[in-house]
């Protein structure tokens, strides 16, 4: 197992899209790092340039300290599952893992060996001498993930493995690659769509947008600290309340003002926060259906989805006539569809931008 | 209802376009003196004399052993070239490359009339007029487009993942190419291999300039230059043409599917 | 760096195909190209080969019997493009539409185009020999006098575009069959229960689809027709005296027969600029994407 440095990186194609845009990646022995951000954000560029299947057009790239920016695929000891999987249809799921092994020369007993006995611990070794064509998906996927796993490579790379399994499935296997990847200790890249798998899997996240990453932490730091609205409203679902708001500074609180609601906070990291216009964020758990006195701010319940143990309430809020705020509360709370409710905000869960940038104030 | 008139149509159409080959062999059974009053297509009085004549008077194994060597040479030297050329048209990135497509495509358009004479001095001053290779060479003007051509479509849409997961895998292009892309593409080689044998076979203008006596002649020349000595012996030329026909024929029922796919995939210009 | 490592081997991979193409196709075309300026009878060795310019291209100008080469090469292609694409329509409708026997007709229909063009063409010639072919005496049972085929100036290419029509004609209809089963079936359905009928369905769904495949065999089999040689060499050998020489056959007995190599490499030359004008235009006019999509 190995480091992964991306020094710099950009790359631009020739009819000048830039996909990835100076990028500087530290990528630790043993974690998994998740890139995870919308479609055309970068993030399987990032994974084909570590692999070697594409060349930077500016940067370098080291995996174990070695500088690989020049090295081809071939030589880069990397092991990768693609999203279609990409097993070789005209070989059995035994020459399938064996294959690696076989370009490297490994004596063939060996192969069979390290064959029998990844293929056991991935619960495949009854389908060695089928073909790709005649496995389920589950099973194509677990043969995919056997091909890499043989290799013992300095890091796998991991292109949306889990996207291509029905929902079920899914949410199984997410299990067993966290296992997985506890038991092997692999540094491991992987990219994807769901914001979801990137919160559970991952030891770090990178949330990534045109070819940039806006934010690098740990899940939950990415969750409870964004980094920018970008950030914020692309973790976490449903995706965090937004709307405009004034800062009234005063010693030592702030008073956020905005045609919903107006909010007095004083929490410890408040000093950084100058007065001005800003964007105002609460993420929809953090919002609970309270009585007339207690509460913030009105509105209407326009929209109410019932979700197993929880109950997903868009509201028509006084004050904001462009969008619907949406409150995350208890199944058992009563709410109906037109019904007048009012709101409460948790004080230690605010979140403030820049009305610019978009960049983070805290508190 | 529909069905059932679309297939009588389709009967007669069959027929009909079947019908001057049927007349050939009815009349390379018919004895010579018969050929021009045969008033039905009942046969009657079936003769094997043109056959017998064929093969032992004009000894026309030769014409059939050239024309297989010919044509088997051509094919087996356009499908290998063709492919590892096509592959690398297909899949890498290289200046020249369109220019090199379109040259490819360019080459395929030349009228053959236009480099009859030249490629016939060429042969001449490299002592190969008269020889198999003296026809094998040119015939490469219009066997590796059409390989490289059919090859290109159909590497272009095979999925890049396969070859991007050899590669990682730690396999070089070359091996990729021989282990990965070459063994998927077994229906598009196979297809290649009947059309380019099919169109050498069938060749005639440079099989007839570069070859100079019957003992290199392929088929369709031989036929074309029988003489009788006191009227042309048509007799001889429909039974050598039913030979000719025959392994065509025979090809043509077994791959009818891969040579309707080959044709038109786009690559093959009649 | 990777890409140059990538180009490298492109090329090598690339060079000997296209190398010996370009060695036997290239190579020989320039050579033809640098003969046409010169003087070249190798039946007056005498005179040498000199340098000549212009002057064979001036001759071909005033030289009758190419122009009647080329006007009766372009009459034959217009003739035998327009039959075949007619039949082949035809023919395509009816391959589409049946189920049974599927390889079997299949099998028929692309024999003719199989089949060496010499034995079509001998073939053809023996339905058409006088007087006692099949032709003459079909004509004969139904009271009609048949001219004696091939040594009436204007009967010869009857039996010239028959044969040929008989021979490509499946080759088109198989190129038109890829475009009709690329129609979309939704559209007739939909029609149908517009309440279209048959017919109108075929002038306003069918044909206007079709166009793109319609073209692009049109302008195949146009090249094709253009260069024709072998059909017309084995079945009349341009004759009645010149009555069905093509330009590929009077380049041809230029050339190999008469032994004038230089006016016969202008010939060349000129025959070869038709051909890439006729395809350049045909290019333009469906776009080099028409061709590049019918990439398998």
């Amino acid at each position: 197992m190995a480091t992964i440095r991306l020094q710099d990186v950009s790359k631009v194609y020739p009819n000048g899209h830039t996909a990835v845009r100076q990028l500087t990646l530290d990528v630790e022995n043993g974690e998994l790092l998740v890139l995870v951000g919308p479609s055309g954000c970068g993030k399987s560029t990032v994974l084909r340039l570590i692999a070697g299947l594409e060349t930077p057009s500016s940067g370098s790239i080291l995996i174990g300290g070695r500088d690989v920016t020049r090295e081809p695929p071939q030589r880069r000891d990397v092991a990768m599952v693609f999203q279609s999987y990409a097993l070789y249809p005209h070989k059995t799921v035994r020459e399938n893992l064996a294959f690696a092994l076989r370009v490297q020369r490994v004596d063939p007993v060996d192969i069979d060996a390290r064959v029998k006995k990844t293929a056991a611990a991935l619960g495949i070794d009854t389908l060695l001498d089928r073909k790709p064509g005649q496995l389920s998906g589950g099973q194509r996927q677990r043969t995919a993930l056997g091909r890499a796993i043989i290799r013992e490579p300095q890091a796998f790379l991991l292109d949306e493995p889990l996207s291509n399994l029905d929902p079920v499935l899914r949410l199984g296997t997410r299990t067993e690659l966290a296992l997985l990847h506890r038991r092997l200790n692999a540094t491991t890249i992987y990219v994807t769509h769901d914001q979801e798998e990137a919160m559970t899997l991952g030891t770090r996240v990178a949330v990534m947008r045109q070819g940039i990453v806006e934010q690098l932490a740990a899940p939950l730091e990415v969750f409870r600290r964004p980094a920018n609205v970008f950030v914020a409203s692309f973790v976490g679902a449903p995706a965090m309340n937004l709307w405009p708001a004034t800062v009234e500074r005063t010693p030592d609180s702030i008073r956020i003002v905005s045609p919903v609601c107006t909010v007095d906070v004083n929490s410890p990291d408040i000093t950084r926060v100058k007065g001005g216009p800003v964007t105002f964020g609460i993420r929809p758990h953090e919002i609970d259906l309270v009585s007339e006195d207690e509460a913030d701010g009105n509105g209407r319940a326009e929209i109410v989805e019932p979700i197993g143990p929880v109950t997903v309430v868009h509201l028509h809020v006084d004050g904001l006539s462009d969008q619907l705020v949406r409150a995350v509360v208890s199944v058992d709370t009563p709410v109906h569809v037109n019904e007048r409710v009012h709101f409460r905000l948790r004080r230690d869960r605010v979140h403030l931008f820049d009305a610019d940038t978009g960049a983070a104030l805290g508190p | 209802m529909r069905a059932v008139r679309w297939t009588w149509a389709a009967a007669v159409f069959a027929a009909a376009i079947v019908l001057p080959l049927c007349w050939a062999v009815l009349a390379s059974v018919t004895p010579e003196d018969r050929l021009f009053t045969i008033t039905s297509f009942v046969p009657r009085g079936l003769v094997l004399e043109h056959y017998r004549a064929l093969f032992s008077g004009r000894d026309f194994w030769t014409p059939i052993r050239n024309s297989l060597i010919v044509a088997g040479a051509t094919t087996i030297l356009s499908v290998a070239l063709g492919a590892v050329s096509a592959y690398a048209l297909a899949r890498l990135a290289f200046r020249g490359k369109t220019p090199a497509l379109a040259f490819v495509l360019a080459v395929s358009m030349f009228p053959q009339i236009s480099i009859v004479s030249p490629l016939f001095l060429l042969l001449r001053e490299l002592h190969l007029l008269n020889t198999y290779g003296g026809l094998v060479l040119p015939y490469l003007t219009f066997s590796m487009p059409l390989a490289i051509w059919l090859l290109v479509g159909f590497f272009r849409q095979l999925p890049v993942d396969l070859e991007d997961a050899a590669m990682v895998d730690g396999a070089s292009r070359i091996r990729t190419l021989w282990e990965i892309v070459l063994p998927l593409s077994r229906p598009a080689l196979a297809t290649t291999a009947i059309l380019t044998f099919l169109y050498s076979w069938n060749e005639f203008l440079f099989a007839l300039s570069f070859t100079l006596g019957p003992e290199r002649y392929t088929v369709p020349v031989a036929i074309a230059l029988f003489r009788g000595q006191y009227q042309v012996p048509w007799g001889e030329i429909l039974a050598g043409a039913v030979v000719a026909t025959t392994p065509v024929a025979v090809i043509v029922f077994v791959a009818q599917r891969r040579i309707i796919a080959g044709l038109t995939s786009g690559a093959v210009k009649g | 760096m990777k890409e140059s490592r990538e180009e490298r081997l492109g090329w090598a991979l690339a060079f000997p195909a296209l190398g010996i193409v370009a060695l036997i196709a290239v190579f020989p075309m320039l050579w033809t190209l640098w003969e046409s300026l010169h003087l070249d009878d190798l039946r007056m060795p005498w005179l040498g080969r000199p340098f000549v310019g212009w002057g064979n291209y001036v001759e071909v100008t005033s030289d009758a019997r190419f122009w009647n080469a080329l006007g009766r090469t372009t009459l034959f292609a217009v003739v035998t493009v327009a039959l075949e694409l007619g039949a082949g329509l035809v023919l395509a409708l009816l391959l589409d539409r049946i189920v049974r026997a599927r390889g079997i007709v299949r099998t028929i229909v692309i024999l003719p185009w199989a089949i060496p063009t010499v034995v079509a063409a001998l073939v053809w010639r023996f339905i058409f020999e006088s007087p006692g072919g099949l032709a003459t005496a079909a004509l004969a049972e139904v009271g009609v006098a048949a001219p004696t085929w091939f040594a009436d100036e204007l009967a010869a290419w009857v039996p010239l575009v028959l044969a040929d029509v008989w021979k490509t004609t499946p080759f088109v209809a198989l190129l038109l069959l890829a475009g009709l089963q690329n129609i979309d079936r939704s559209l007739y359905e939909a029609a149908d229960v517009d309440g279209a009928g048959p017919w109108q369905q075929f002038i306003n769904i069918t044909l206007p689809l079709l166009k793109p495949a319609v073209l692009v065999a049109a302008l195949f089999r146009a090249l094709d027709a253009f260069r024709v040689f072998d059909v017309v060499f084995v079945m009349t050998g341009g004759g009645p005296g010149t009555a069905t020489e093509t330009v590929a056959m009077y380049t041809f007995s230029t050339l190999l027969q008469h032994l004038r190599f230089g006016y016969g490499s202008a010939l060349s030359v000129i025959a070869f600029v038709l051909a890439f004008a006729l395809a350049l235009f045909g290019l333009r006019v469906f776009g080099a994407g028409a061709l590049r999509s019918r990439d398998a």
